[in-house]
This record gives structure tokens, C-alpha cells and sequence, in this order.
């Protein structure tokens, strides 16, 4: 009866991190159960990302527009040397199998290709050279004081509602 | 020159850009956590109007980092924005100031263009599309493709995923088209 339950409480437990690594390449790897205040580091890790993206000036759309019309090299530079350091980085937590501060080995989870990626890809680049911002530079310039794009914001989350709910009828 | 007015400056690519990609080891290294932010969007879905819909029914505060984590995102920018503020106005390409200007759009100080995004234009044709109909595409689009420029080209091409390197040159193709094509006619509005 017990191992019954546990079994239960294993299957479902396996199903929602299936669901929750839907479409989404940042999932919580973690089965540890932490107190919701131990988050807070990842608020401190948010706010050193928050100026670094304001003090890079990747948040601004002037910043964007060289990019999208091959004016600036500031841009290509910033995405380009972040994804060297992550790869190095990545490489040397696999090769040494680096554990998290709570002695969790790492987990990283691979992706499938599917449709979406080029569908979602390019009209997620639509909306970027519209806005100047991907999701995170949204939350920085609401930061910085310009209150409207708190719009831009609510309006992302209704799209990604629209998308979960057509997603069975959308092609992947 | 002092620390603080050194830190004031804006910051070269090749020191802003080897710090964002640190973000992944840190991550991985606080607490097993990929890095990604559009799915904080997703979250706040599953939390508010999950509505029955299968894609929001999992147990979103398994998953809540992710929120303390853009909520720093929002604090960092009111510090930077507040305490470490360029006194100096942004540069800009002037190829892309004088095209601009032909739309109309000449105040270039600050990151997001005033002339552009504010409360004002929200009412009007050009400002619904740019801030409402870009949104839209941000939201929509990057859960579409599983991920946004953090989630793909930062942490999945960090992890040599092809799927992400993909889902990166579509990120790239879709806004050069869109930057080049469609937003000239879009300000012209």
C-alpha cells in the first residue's frame, strides 16, 4: 500500500516535470524541496543581469535596430562572447561534474527539434525587432521608469496564453 | 577616474557579454536551474488563468526561481537605471539616427525611444502595433520556439543543443526581415 502511493506520487511527479519541460529550455532540474525565501538568490543573481543588460545597452532599441541592419557589432559582440563563456562554461561543469551548492548534480536537459523553433523562432524575431526587447530586456526598462512597456509586458503573456491555447491545432 | 563613474560608462561588448554567459554556470551552480526568462511568462499563465488548458497544468511553483529571478531583472534595472545612470547621451549609428528622423523619430535619449513608446501612442495605430502587436509576437513567438534569445541562444547553444542554434537563426532571419521591411512601413504610419 505504501510503495503503491509512493510509486503513484513518483508517476506524477514524473509527468509534471514533462509538462513543465514543454517548450522550454529553462526548467527547474532540482527534486529538492527548499524554502520558497532560498529563491531569493536567484533574485540577487536576476538584479546583477538586470544592470548588466542596462549598462551593455542590449535593452535598447537603438542598440537593437544596428544590430537587425548590420550597423553595430556591439550586439553580435555581447551575444556572441556570452555564448563562448557559456559553452566553456557548461564543457567544464560536464567534464568535472561540478555538483550545485546543494550538492545536486547537474542536470541539463537535451532538446528535441521540432517545428516551432522556426515558426515561433521567426515570429518571436518579428516582435523582437518590433519591441527592441526579448523577455528579459521587457522586465529591465520597466525598470528603468518606462512605465508603458508594463503593455508590451501583459501583452507578451496574453501571447504565450494564445499559444498554449492553440498549440494542439498549431503544426510542430 | 573613481569606481563609481567608471562603472557609470556604458560597458563594451566584451565585458557585458562574457558576464551574461556567466549567468549559466551560476545558475547551474545556485541550484540546478537552466537559464531562461521567457518562461517566467508562461508561469504567470499557468498561475492566473490556467483555464483547463493541458500546457498550463503543471505545478508552476516548482518552477517559481524563475519568477524571484525576473523580478531581480526588474530590480537591476531600477538601480542601474537610478544609481549607475550614463550622464552622457547614448550614441548611436548615424545612418540610423538620420533614418529615423525622417520617421519623425528624433529624441534619442534613453534606451526605449520616447517618441515612440508611451502612454500617449498606445492610442494610436503605430504605437498598438509596436508595443501591443510586438508584444504579442514576443510572447507568442518564444513559446512557439521553446525559448528566447536566454533560453536558446545563451544556455541551449551554451549546452550544444542544434535545436536552439536554430531556433536563433530564425530569432536572427525574423528581425532582420522585420527591421529591414516591415518596421520602415510601420513608422511611415
Amino acid at each position: 500500500m505504501n510503495t503503491d502511493i509512493k510509486t503513484f506520487k513518483a508517476a506524477e511527479l514524473n509527468t509534471d516535470f514533462e509538462v513543465r519541460s514543454q517548450n522550454a529550455i529553462c526548467v527547474n532540474s532540482s527534486q529538492l524541496d527548499k524554502p520558497l525565501l532560498s529563491n531569493l538568490k536567484f533574485t540577487f543573481a536576476g538584479i546583477l543581469f538586470g544592470i548588466i543588460l542596462i549598462k551593455s545597452e542590449v535593452i535598447s532599441w537603438f542598440r537593437i535596430q544596428e544590430m537587425f541592419r548590420l550597423q553595430s557589432f556591439h550586439m553580435f559582440g555581447v551575444i556572441g562572447s556570452a555564448i563562448v563563456v557559456g559553452i566553456i562554461s557548461v564543457f567544464i561543469i560536464k567534464k568535472f561534474k561540478i555538483r550545485s551548492i546543494d550538492g545536486e548534480p547537474i542536470h541539463l536537459e537535451p532538446k528535441k527539434f521540432n517545428k516551432g523553433q522556426v515558426y515561433g523562432g521567426l515570429l518571436f524575431g518579428f516582435g523582437w525587432a518590433l519591441t527592441g526587447a526579448c523577455p528579459g530586456p521587457l522586465f529591465a526598462q520597466i525598470g528603468t521608469g518606462a512605465t508603458v512597456i508594463i503593455v508590451t509586458l501583459f501583452s507578451a503573456i496574453i501571447g504565450t496564453w494564445v499559444y498554449g491555447y492553440l498549440r494542439e491545432k498549431l503544426p510542430h | 577616474m573613481n569606481f563609481i563613474e567608471w562603472i557609470k560608462q556604458p560597458w563594451p561588448w566584451y565585458v557585458a557579454g562574457p558576464l551574461i554567459g556567466l549567468t549559466v554556470p551560476v545558475l547551474l551552480i545556485l541550484g540546478n536551474k537552466s537559464f531562461g526568462v521567457s518562461s517566467s511568462l508562461r508561469h504567470v499563465c499557468a498561475a492566473c488563468v490556467p483555464m483547463n488548458i493541458p500546457f498550463f497544468k503543471y505545478d508552476w511553483k516548482k518552477e517559481i526561481w524563475n519568477l524571484f529571478f525576473v523580478g531581480g531583472i526588474l530590480l537591476g534595472g531600477i538601480i542601474a537605471a537610478f544609481l549607475l545612470l550614463n550622464p552622457d547621451p547614448v550614441v548611436i549609428d548615424p545612418k540610423l539616427a538620420s533614418e529615423l528622423a525622417g520617421y519623425g523619430v528624433t529624441n534619442t535619449e534613453g534606451l526605449v525611444p520616447k517618441d515612440l513608446f508611451n502612454w500617449e501612442s498606445l492610442l494610436s495605430i503605430k504605437g498598438l502595433i509596436l508595443m501591443v502587436g510586438g508584444g504579442f509576437l514576443v510572447g507568442f513567438g518564444t513559446r512557439y520556439a521553446g525559448g528566447c534569445t536566454s533560453g536558446h541562444a545563451i544556455m541551449g547553444i551554451s549546452n550544444l543543443q542544434l535545436p536552439s542554434l536554430i531556433a536563433t537563426c530564425c530569432f536572427m532571419i525574423g528581425g532582420f526581415f522585420f527591421a529591414n521591411i516591415v518596421l520602415p512601413l510601420i513608422l511611415k504610419l
